[in-house]
């Protein structure tokens, strides 16, 4: 007992409820620097806010009004009545109407749209001859989400529509047959469709963390000051830092494509060099827009939360997971601003549909675009001073 | 056109810096207040003055880093405003904070920087430069990795690198050990006799008086500048030094009295110093007879006269 005592007495006396005292103090500590970084702060409350509804109101897993295209080679009442049941099924919109197959196939190719209608010549008088001739529905069914729940519906829906309008009996005795052809995917296997789309994903996530920490970075570490105390301009400064991560990028990009088609067995139909190089360019893009993060924020921190901002839609408004065609107008307008999205369109045409540089004409400009106006935003926001 | 009406012409060549009225706020704090100084080409300038004095914002202004809100001036002869870029050439900045690389090493860091400037051999220029800078054997190290002697010397060997005509030390032997500190004192002797103008901020009075000439700035004000004896004559404080023992209770009763504006130890000594000479006089008259200390009028040291500015300087512009 004597023994304990007088080292008790001997030890620097210790507060009552250090652990908590001291854990309270870090406590104090923290939120105070949390409340000091105002951009963080607002993060913090914006970031689920928006992130919920706009991704609450943009996604849908069973799409409407999908863009179809219809090869018409004849043009006839019965015809026409066919088509009108197919958009009173609310899955279908034609946007396009076309006369050659070279014109159809290319639509499709290109993603412009995601089904295709060809009512072929003399369709009409076979079907009352009694012949019960073929109608052609060709669907891009790269994604089958997209595709599936439409086709699906199709025959049952266009069916009684047609008995409703045209009088022509009970379903058994439908006059035609509705012939669906599921391109490009026709098992309706999934990988096929994720596979390519997460060439993009993975590559937007690592591209974006890359850049937009550098400018931040040489801020914290004080050694921003020597760096603009020397003669160099910002394009310079940019260049040098985006370049060397375009490398890492395509080997990212290789491995992840590699293991794609050695593992998972996705093929690519279409130009390997033509692959390489939009995924360069997509690469590109994404690392501009990670260094305009990097010139706009104030610390890693909020570098981190922007890119995370960034991150979320792309995955979700792209079309890599749910289907582009199926959401509101206003979010595919967001879409179309993330280069995601363009790649996905492309890695998905090329590896799949073995589309060439012209049917992706749209999604390369648009992918440039993206990259040149982050660029320009970062060379001007870039600033050369410690005003 | 930036300098005198006339003397501009004559003085472009002699002259390194010349800026008139820099004045700079931040957050509506004034930090430079209508600033104006010369400093000749090959010599080396020191800058003193307190913490928070302005000091590091004249001195990036000086090198582009920051602009001016008002005031003008050419630096190597180039506008401060509008050449920044040309500036930047011909000038090397130290920062106060090492600003070099942490995770390159030693050669890596001065190989950037010869490759920035755009130097015909960089590997060659970085190698001869860590001869010169006493780091052979530590090439390899990374930069992070030294102790503050050699982080300070690679900093030098740095911003000297590319051969400019003008270095810009922002207290560059902060927290150096008493022989780096005039290793690097012959170092930039060696470097003013090349031709290089020197401006070093600084807080030790032994560094300044090693300057050709000084300017003492507070409150983002210029106080005084000139040669440190020119500064010392111009302050026009009489100063007393006592020796002797037991000054605990003489600086406490010193300290109050009219006539007495500083009291100051200096190891054995006491230095009593007053703007009035007779004032002065009249104050320490009832403790001259005491033989516990003996007496000397002395001159005042420039620490003496910093103190005794910083004290009126707190005085006319903090209220």
């Amino acid at each position: 007992m004597s023994a304990t005592d007088t080292i008790r007495n001997g030890e620097a006396r210790e507060p009552a409820f250090g652990f908590w005292r001291r854990s309270y103090a870090m406590l104090v500590k923290e939120f105070i620097q949390l409340r000091r970084d105002r951009v963080s702060f607002a993060m913090i409350i914006m970031l689920p806010v928006l992130q919920l509804t706009l991704f609450g109101f943009a996604i849908n897993t069973t799409p409407r009004n999908l863009p179809t295209a219809v090869l018409t080679q004849e043009d006839t009442d019965l015809g026409r009545s066919i088509l009108k049941a197919m958009e009173n099924t609310a899955y279908f919109h034609f946007t396009r109407e076309v006369h050659t197959v070279a014109e159809f196939d290319e639509l499709l190719q290109s993603g412009k749209v995601l089904f295709g209608v060809e009512i072929p010549r003399g369709f009409e008088r076979a079907v009352r001859r009694g012949d019960k001739p073929a109608l052609l529905v060709a669907a891009d069914a790269t994604d089958p989400t997209a595709a599936g729940s439409a086709l699906g519906a199709l025959g049952p829906l266009v069916q009684t529509a047609l008995a409703h309008d045209l009088h022509i009996g009970d379903p058994p005795d439908m006059p035609f047959e509705i012939r669906t052809h599921a391109r490009y995917n026709p098992a309706a296997e999934s990988r096929l469709n994720i596979v390519p789309g997460l060439v993009g994903t993975i590559l937007t996530m690592t591209m974006l963390i890359f850049t937009a920490l550098s400018v931040t970075r040489e801020i914290e570490r004080g050694t921003m000051e020597s760096l603009l105390s020397m003669p160099i301009k910002p394009v310079e400064v940019m260049f040098g830092k985006i370049v060397p991560y375009v490398l890492v990028g395509f080997i990212q990009a290789a491995l992840i494509i590699g293991i794609g088609v050695l593992l998972f067995g996705v093929p690519i139909l279409g130009s390997l060099t033509l692959l390489a190089l939009l995924t360069t360019l997509f690469i590109t893009t994404n690392l501009s827009i990670g260094y305009t993060f990097s010139t706009i924020v104030q610390n890693q921190l909020q570098a981190m939360q922007l890119s995370m901002m960034f991150f979320l839609p792309s995955i979700l408004l792209s079309g890599f997971m749910f289907p582009f065609a199926g959401m509101p107008v206003w979010a595919q307008y967001i879409g179309e601003g993330l280069p995601l999205t363009h790649f996905v369109r492309i890695v998905r045409a090329i590896m799949l549909k073995g589309a060439a540089m012209q049917n992706l004409q749209y999604d390369t400009i648009a992918l440039a675009a993206l990259m040149l106006f982050a660029m320009t935003v970062a060379v001007t926001r870039f600033r050369r001073t410690l005003d | 056109m930036n300098g005198g009406p006339t003397s501009a012409q004559s003085n472009a060549s002699s002259i390194a810096i010349d800026v008139k009225g820099l004045t700079k706020s931040f957050g509506g704090r004034e930090v430079v207040h209508d600033l104006s100084m010369q400093v000749k080409r090959g010599s080396i300038y020191g800058f003193l003055g307190p913490n928070g004095s302005g000091k590091t914002t004249t001195i990036r202004i000086l090198c582009g880093l920051l602009t001016p809100d008002s005031g003008e001036g050419t630096c190597l002869g180039y506008d401060i405003r509008r050449d920044a870029d040309k500036i930047k050439r011909k000038v090397g900045y130290m920062t106060q904070r090492f600003s070099l690389y942490q995770d390159l090493s030693v050669r890596e860091n001065l190989e950037f920087v010869a490759r920035l400037y755009g130097m015909p051999d960089a590997r060659g220029a970085a190698a001869d430069m860590i001869a010169r800078i006493g780091l052979k054997g530590r090439e390899e190290q990374l930069a992070g990795e030294l102790s503050g002697g050699w982080k300070q010397r690679l900093a030098l060997g740095a911003c000297t690198l590319p051969n400019p005509q003008l270095l810009l030390l922002d207290e560059p032997t902060a927290g150096v050990d008493p022989k780096a500190r005039r290793d690097f004192w012959n170092e930039i002797h060696a470097l003013a006799a090349e031709g290089l103008t020197v401006l070093v901020s600084t807080h030790y009075m032994d560094e300044a008086e090693r300057c050709h000439e000084i300017a003492y700035i507070a409150y983002g004000h210029l106080l005084a500048h000139g040669t440190v004896d020119e500064v010392i004559a111009a302050s026009a404080l009489s100063t007393w030094t006592v020796t002797g023992e037991d000054f605990n209770g003489l600086m406490a009763e010193l300290t109050d009295k009219p006539g007495v504006d500083m009291v100051a130890p200096f190891g054995t000594s006491l230095h009593v110093s007053g703007r009035d000479k007779a004032a002065l006089e009249a104050a320490i008259a009832p403790y001259r007879d005491n033989s516990k200390w003996h007496w000397q009028p002395s001159e005042p040291s420039l620490e003496d006269v910093f103190i005794d500015l910083m004290g009126r300087s707190k005085d006319n512009f903090q209220g």
